[in-house]
């Protein structure tokens, strides 16, 4: 007699289910969707959980070396160098996000309307994005900052600007591909206008390689913040930020103070190493194919 | 250091003996004795004349190395240790000696018969008034510099013979004869100069911007621009006495961080203008002498300026000048190096200046003036500082931001570039509540009250305007110093600006200088490195 | 080629014009720098007039232009020289250090790559990967003073990062302007010595900032090549591992290395500024950010047309290159 075998019924692959492989089969992916979680959470709530307030000088207890007190020292005016740091997450996540998110847009736009229409909007489109990525982008951000202030909005607008060019040639290529594919073809005889049929149908398949590109973009932001401070051009006192504390720090190392520097330094490289592997996880998600 | 065998020793010996090795390219063996020593600093120079327009401070060092004056000052030591130049006494460079008429308007000297320059020619009276001549009409900062000392035109100045050169004053002056000895009237090779010179520019500003044609201490062997300058000795320099070294090594090294352990591991036997933190802890160590002058003449001060409304009440003014916390603000900015300008006595019984001033950190005398001000709630100003000072400025600033809010005074920091710094605080006058650091380099009161209290001057940023302080610098400022009405004048020129405090006097800064392996070091108050004196250790 | 290089010319255009509105932009006024300290506001207007500057502004970019077509580039402010010899001057020492610092990131991050391809998914692969991408993710001008900390000042291992070369050395004379060669060219091996010495720490800190595009790359193009059916073929046919692996595959995977390899050299060019700072270098870098803070606009915008024109040339080359490496590739106007 045959036993009523009862099958497992295998679950549909989903997109959760193939997230959980891929983090198995990656621990070092797992590693980075948890660093990333801290780091959205100390941005959410560490302000409010800091010991000291982050701007409150005390030159009397200046260039402390880390104790119980101060687990990561003070710094040369006498603020707490640990709430700094932490309070800093909020500024440096924000400046890379809206930087990010505002060349992600705009280099959406620009690519789809390039991509799609072609013809001699292509052509101007292609040389302008020439002309951006021809400059040497530190130098292109370093020259915007100075001419527009040094203004964390300035900083922002920068580091947009000089990343519009990757999201843009991006777009370009995924929607040129598609434009005269089966179903874009389908979608436009069912009605659908040509707006229409870029925004839902079309851009939605350039989604995946955008990703990595934002998880990498974000780290590159934060170190692009920091550099300018180095020069002067970053934010202004007492804003606590990653970058101007490395900055300031830097020169503290040689006399011995290597707290100033290397305590945001880790913070900014934990963050930074987060996004980058981050977005190695996010490719291994999207495209199997694709893993680098 | 015979005794160190670390591996810094151990290191420099083996330099020393690669140096000696038959290099064709390299510098003569005696690269790491005591014949050249290796200076580093964070500036850069961008010119070998003085006089061209455009050309920075830093590059007034070439002026003082390779050109001479017609008199330098004599050198005295400082109380603590160290030396520098002394402002009352006058000692001969290129003149032997020099006489005063009895009106005190015609100044003659007698030029050293043995004067030549670096291509063997003598140097005549003829070539002191063409130098002269150019001083006063390229215009720009040395013909303001000139003019301090009441030289204006050319037609002030003789070649009576050769060796005898005469200066006729409009007035006669105290400032005169030291501003002789001010890096700018320099002595140029007119010989060299006029056959280089070209009808579009008769000046040969061309030609020594780059090759300098002097008679000075130094020639220059080598210019990088934006590496290093070498200078190396004239063994037939008349001004005073022979430089101990042969050649000295200038470097520019940008970051602060690197300069300090270059000097640290003795790699370089001087770093020229360094941090007050790292001449605090620099200080510590055993192989380094640091030398912190504070520079003569020279404050560091918190302005207000009278265009800002509220600064025009007098409590208000009292109120900021109670609340800054000075001696915080001297261990965090100057880290101790300097003086502290706070905390004297209200009654003026002398001269001297800087002078501590009257005021000190008292936040419940801050607030009483406050309430009694038109503003008891404060009000909103921006406090500006400039990005290229910004190693004192900043923390200063901060502090003073801290303090005011307890007054409340909200003051938010606005970082102005270098570039920007002058046209904004100097030429339109336009910041509310900034940091300044003028020095004068003549170093008598009435010279610094001249540009910094004297309305439309360069140096009042505070736009301050007081009858009584016009009247007094306009006597006083040409007046010799044994004059009856001198002191008295002095001393109520400053009872007036300590009470209207457009400048609120916060500390005298010092400049530091390291060595690890050089000697007689002497502090000028141009503040660029005089590589005259020096000797290795 | 010439339809790439046609195209690249209303690149070229764009930059100049750029360049010029930025710089205009900038806060700093160059009469007031230019009339010098103690100057009052008629010797700054008279200033203003001698450079030009109370044209308008319009006028201004066609005088620019025609001066740039004759090959004059200004006069530089700050240092007092035409801006076209101070871009001869400083541009091969950046070159020197960016080309050095490359060709050590290579050796390192492409055999790297190949190791993570042949072990994907092992921890091999996943530590080489945590290295590199942390090689990319500190600033670099604090990885350069941390190193000066380390090997020079508290192993004093390093020479001193004073510059390009150290001072008992004379710059050798100048050909190509790059002290490696032109040492090497005259047969000075001491100087030679001398400039490689000074070239390591700062190479060591811009190449530890590339690793990480050139190692990934590698890694991504080496597996697609290695699971292609060709591939398969070979070993199928007995091949051994290493002609595999070094004369097909890798071969294969050049391309996209390569394509990675130029924008890290336009990308390297750019961050060169933090490290010629930290180490004195006396580069095109330094040079840049010193005339932007005092606003120098002849300076800074020749330096910013040497950049592009130099990225033009650049994506010239790879296109050349390409066609070398894989003889299937023609010119897609694209």
């Amino acid at each position: 007699m045959t036993d009523i075998s009862t099958q497992k019924t295998t679950r549909t692959q989903g997109k959760f289910d193939h997230l959980i492989y891929v983090l198995r089969e990656n621990p070092v992916t797992l590693l980075a969707f948890i660093m990333f979680a801290f780091i959205i959470l100390s941005a959410l709530v560490g302000p409010a959980f800091v010991p000291y307030d982050p701007l409150e000088t005390n030159a009397s207890r200046a260039l402390q070396a880390p104790s119980w007190k101060h687990w990561f020292g003070t710094d040369s005016v006498g603020r707490d160098v640990f709430s700094r740091v932490i309070v800093a997450t909020r500024l440096d996540l924000s400046i890379s996000v809206a930087a990010v998110a505002l060349s992600f847009v705009i280099g959406s736009i620009l690519g789809s309307i390039a991509g799609y229409w072609g013809g001699w909007l292509d052509s101007v489109l292609n040389r302008f994005l020439d002309t951006i990525m021809a400059f040497p982008l530190f130098v292109l951000a370093m020259g915007i900052v100075a001419a527009l202030g040094n203004t964390i909005e300035n900083i922002i607008y920068a580091t947009a600007i000089i990343n519009v060019p990757f999201y843009a040639r991006l777009v370009r290529a995924e929607v040129n591909i598609r434009r005269d594919a089966g179903f874009v073809r389908a979608a436009k005889l069912a009605g659908n206008s040509d707006l229409r049929v870029l925004a839902m149908h079309i851009f939605p398949n350039a989604l995946p390689p955008m990703m990595v590109q934002v998880s990498l973009n974000l780290g590159w932001a934060i170190l692009n913040a920091a550099g300018l401070s180095f020069i002067g051009l970053g934010v202004r006192p007492p804003t606590p930020e990653w970058g101007i504390m490395v900055a300031e720090g830097a020169n503290f190392i040689v006399s011995g103070e290597w707290w100033l520097a290397v305590f945001p330094g880790l913070w900014l490289m934990f963050a930074v190493f987060t996004f980058n592997l981050l977005g190695d996880g996010l490719r291994d998600l999207v495209d199997p194919r694709k893993r680098t | 250091m015979a005794d160190k065998t670390s591996r810094r020793n151990f290191m420099k010996m083996g330099m020393a003996g690669a140096s000696v090795l038959p290099f064709l390219r390299a510098m003569p063996a005696l690269a790491q004795g005591s014949d050249t020593l290796v200076v580093v600093t964070g500036q850069s120079i961008n010119s070998l004349d003085l006089h061209r327009t455009g050309t920075n401070r830093p590059s007034y060092q070439v002026a003082v190395n390779c050109y001479d004056r017609l008199v330098s000052f004599g050198t005295k030591e400082v109380p603590g240790g160290g030396l520098s130049y002394d402002y009352d006494t006058i000692v001969p460079e290129l003149a032997e000696s020099w006489s005063m008429s009895d009106d005190g308007l015609v100044l003659t000297f007698k030029i050293k018969s043995k004067a030549t320059f670096w291509d063997g020619a003598k140097v005549t009276a003829k070539d002191v008034k063409w130098s002269f001549d150019r001083a006063v009409s390229v215009g720009g900062f040395p013909s303001v510099q000139m003019r301090a000392g009441g030289f204006i035109r050319p037609d002030q100045f003789a070649a009576i013979d050769d060796e005898t050169f005469q200066i006729t004053l409009d007035k006669p002056s105290k400032l005169s004869i030291p501003d002789l000895a001010v890096p700018v009237p320099f002595v140029i090779n007119s010989a060299v100069a006029k056959a280089n010179a070209t009808e579009d520019d008769p000046w040969a500003m061309e030609y020594l911007h780059k090759n300098p044609a002097g008679s000075g201490a130094f020639k220059v062997l080598r210019w990088t621009p934006g590496e290093q300058l070498v200078y190396e000795r004239n063994d037939n320099w008349v001004g005073g006495p022979l430089p101990a070294v042969q050649r000295v090594v200038l470097r520019e090294v940008p970051s602060p961080a690197t300069r300090r352990a270059l000097i640290e591991r003795g790699d370089v036997q001087m770093s020229f203008g360094i941090p007050d933190k790292d001449a605090a802890e620099l200080a510590e160590l055993e192989d380094v002498t640091v030398y912190s002058t504070p520079i003569e003449n020279c404050i560091h001060c918190l302005c207000t300026n009278t265009k800002f409304v509220p600064f025009q009440d007098a409590d208000v003014r009292k109120a900021v000048a109670y609340a800054v916390p000075y001696e915080e603000i001297f261990q965090a900015a100057a880290f101790g190096r300097g003086a502290p300008l706070w905390g004297g006595e209200a009654e003026i019984k002398d001269t001297a200046w800087p002078r501590k001033t009257q005021y000190s950190t008292n936040l419940e005398l801050a607030q009483k003036h406050m309430a009694k001000s038109a503003y008891p709630d404060g009000f909103d100003v921006p406090l500006s500082i400039n990005l290229g000072l910004a190693s004192w400025m900043e923390p200063t600033a901060l502090l003073i931001q801290q303090s005011l809010a307890k007054i409340g005074i909200n003051a938010t920091i606005e970082k102005i570039p270098g570039a920007n710094w002058r046209t904004a605080a100097l030429v339109e006058k336009r910041l509310a509540l900034h940091l300044e650091n003028f020095g004068g380099w003549l170093n008598t009161p009435d010279y610094y009250f001249f540009w910094a209290y004297q309305e439309g001057n360069l140096f009042n940023s505070s736009n301050y305007r007081n009858d009584e302080v016009e009247e007094l610098v306009n006597a006083t400022l040409h007046m010799s110093v044994d004059d009856p009405s001198y002191a008295p004048n002095i001393m109520r020129m400053m009872e007036i600006v300590l009470e209207d405090l457009p400048r609120i006097p916060l500390y005298q800064p010092a400049l530091n200088v390291a060595t690890n392996g050089a000697d007689d070091y002497e502090f000028w108050f141009h503040r660029q490195l005089d590589a005259r004196p020096l000797a290795a250790s | 080629m010439s339809l790439r290089a046609a195209q690249s010319i209303p690149v070229v255009i764009g930059v100049v014009i750029i360049s010029f509105l930025l710089t205009r932009a900038l806060p700093g006024d160059p009469a007031v720098y230019f009339a010098g300290a103690a100057a009052d506001e008629a010797s700054i207007a008279e200033i203003r007039i001698a450079l030009g500057l109370d044209k308008p502004v319009i006028q201004q970019f066609f005088i620019y232009v025609g001066d740039l077509l004759q090959g004059d580039m200004g006069q530089s402010i700050s240092s007092g020289q035409p801006v076209a010899s101070d871009l001869a001057n400083r541009l091969p020492a950046s070159l020197e250090l960016t080309l050095v610092a490359l060709i050590l990131s290579c050796g390192i991050s492409i055999p790297l790559g190949i190791l993570a391809a042949t072990r994907p998914g092992t921890w091999v692969d996943h530590l080489c990967r945590v290295l590199v991408t942390a090689g990319v993710s500190l600033p670099t001008f604090f990885t350069g003073i941390v190193l000066i900390y380390l090997f020079y000042y508290l192993l004093g291992i390093a020479p001193s990062p004073i510059g390009h070369l150290d001072f008992i050395s004379l710059d050798p004379d100048h050909i190509t302007g790059f002290y490696l060669i032109d040492a090497a060219l005259i047969g000075d091996w001491e100087t030679w010595l001398g400039a490689a010495k000074q070239l390591i720490l700062p190479a060591i800190t811009l190449a530890l900032f590339t690793l990480a595009p050139i190692a990934r790359m590698t890694r991504a193009a080496m597996l697609t090549a290695l699971s292609s059916d060709f591939i398969r073929t070979a070993r199928a046919a007995g091949l051994s591992n290493r002609k595999v692996l070094y004369v097909y595959a890798f071969r294969n995977a050049l391309l996209p290395v390569i394509t990675t390899l130029g924008m890290v050299f336009s990308f390297a060019l750019g961050a060169n500024v933090l490290v010629e700072k930290v180490f004195a270098w006396p580069g095109i870098g330094s040079y840049a950010v010193e005339a932007l803070v005092v606003s120098d606009y002849a300076a800074v915008q020749g330096f910013v047309l040497a950049m592009a024109l130099m990225f033009v040339a650049l994506n010239l080359v790879i296109d050349l290159l390409y066609t070398v490496v894989d003889p299937r590739i023609g010119f897609v106007a694209k």
